[in-house]
């Protein structure tokens, strides 16, 4: 399978591929390590008349102690963080679920900022930014801007990301005397997530993402507000699909999908301490 | 346009459209078909080389990504006759039935304990979770990487 024909233009800094995507819009795609986009360039899927890549921009790769938050540059790939001290020690639901993307070959190339502007539900760090309530930082012609994650992720592979627009940095809360616990669910080792559940517990806040349990990366609310309330993990968990519509596929049906959403968030409180 | 990397050592440079996946400028235009194409959707490995001393599926990168970079794929291993200590493991421990998984296979296996040089067995089995064996000769492809990881610990 090859990618329909498209110009290509290399990005030399941000801000040129600022201007990049303000002079060719809809028609362009941003390129990070390319393992969501190339796939879908593939299947043919998507096939943008002008790829800016912006793989070769080192001043967007990198961690940094942001005082009460991690700063995380959006081409940091999942090996990288993977294995970053800081993280880990800071924020180690993130490092747990970059650990658990693709298999080594993916994580080598793969980027945080690639793998959420994908906007997929079947996504691991999505739903662990959801439960550590990042922030992302998006460049655009009207100057930056910080969006929730909350807010982030709008539907089935779409954020809040405009045409002209480039993420550039992640902002992940520290967390280090926090619980937590990454729960994926599938059949073989590199596969995307049946069903996943990426848990946090700090204290009497709680967060839960889940991963595959609707169109887009969705938190358990139900769950986070009866862990608050004092609810134990158990009688939390059973509400993780509540609200929520989960895909049917060959994988999985919406019931089994909502059996797993309840397991996988049992089994997460209780391992993160709640 | 003009991409150009090194290869093996060999420094390359072919006129390619932007679209031109890693692994074909490999195969079709560089001639080295030793890096075989499996699933074609970054699933088994079999394509997998060296992209500045790191494993990647080149199914799953342009060319042009690695222009101006280090690439090293399975017929960069061995040194003239002498087969590279992976290489060599895999042959002493049978770590191959059909072959076709590999190269990548190796090609992983030298990745993986470049990033952890004393791997237990299951450090072994999910390192190498991005290669599929079809032939599920996983066994013997295990013992092959901690045979060469063994050696290299004792300086062989």
């Amino acid at each position: 399978m090859i990618p329909a024909a498209f110009d290509y233009i290399r990005a030399d800094s941000a801000g040129h591929a600022l201007e990049l995507l303000a002079e060719h819009g809809d028609g362009a795609k941003v390129l990070a390590g390319g393992h969501s986009l190339i796939p879908l360039m593939k299947f043919r899927l998507a096939a943008p008349a002008v790829v800016v890549d912006i793989g070769r921009l080192t001043e967007l790769s990198y961690v940094r102690d942001g005082g009460d938050h991690l700063a995380i540059g959006a081409l940091t790939r999942h090996r990288d963080i993977e294995v970053s001290g800081m993280v880990g020690s800071q924020a180690g639901l993130l490092a747990a679920a970059a650990s658990k993307v693709g298999d080594p070959q993916v994580r080598h190339r793969g980027t945080i900022g690639g793998s959420i502007a994908h906007g997929d539900p079947a996504s691991d760090i999505p739903a662990a930014l959801l439960a550590l309530r990042a922030t992302m930082v998006v460049d655009g012609p009207e100057g930056r801007r910080e969006v929730s994650c909350d807010d982030f992720f709008t539907g089935f592979l779409e954020t809040a990301i405009g045409e002209q627009d480039l993420l550039t940095e992640i902002r992940v809360p520290k967390v280090p005397d926090a619980g937590w616990s990454f729960q994926k669910f599938n059949r073989r080792a590199q596969d995307w997530a049946i069903v996943g559940a990426a848990v946090l517990v700090d204290g009497a806040s709680c967060g839960v993402g889940l991963v595959n349990m609707d169109s887009r990366p969705v938190r358990a609310a139900g769950v986070e507000s009866a862990v608050a309330g004092g609810a134990g993990a158990a009688d939390a968990a059973a509400l993780a699909a509540d609200g929520l519509e989960p895909p049917s596929d060959l994988n999985a049906g919406v019931e089994y999908r909502q059996h797993l959403a309840r397991v996988l968030t049992r089994r997460g409180l209780e391992e993160a301490g709640a | 346009m003009q991409v150009s990397m090194t290869i093996n050592g060999t420094r390359v440079s072919l006129d390619v459209e932007p679209r031109t996946l890693l692994v074909h400028y490999l195969r079709d235009h560089a001639g080295l078909t030793g890096t075989n194409i499996g699933c074609d959707t970054s699933s088994c490995g079999a394509c997998t080389v060296h992209l500045d001393g790191e494993a990647v599926k080149s199914c799953t990168v342009l060319a042009v990504q690695a222009d101006d970079r280090e690439v090293t794929t399975i017929e960069g291993l061995a040194d003239g006759d002498v087969l590279h200590p992976m290489q060599q493991a895999f042959h002493e421990c049978h770590a191959l039935q059909c072959g076709y998984c590999t190269p990548g296979m190796i090609m992983a296996a030298v990745s993986l304990l470049d990033e952890v040089p004393n791997p237990t067995e299951a450090d072994v089995r999910e390192g190498l979770e991005g290669n599929l064996c079809r032939c599920t000769g996983y066994h013997n492809i295990v013992q092959a990487v901690l045979q060469a990881a063994a050696d290299g610990e004792a300086g062989l």
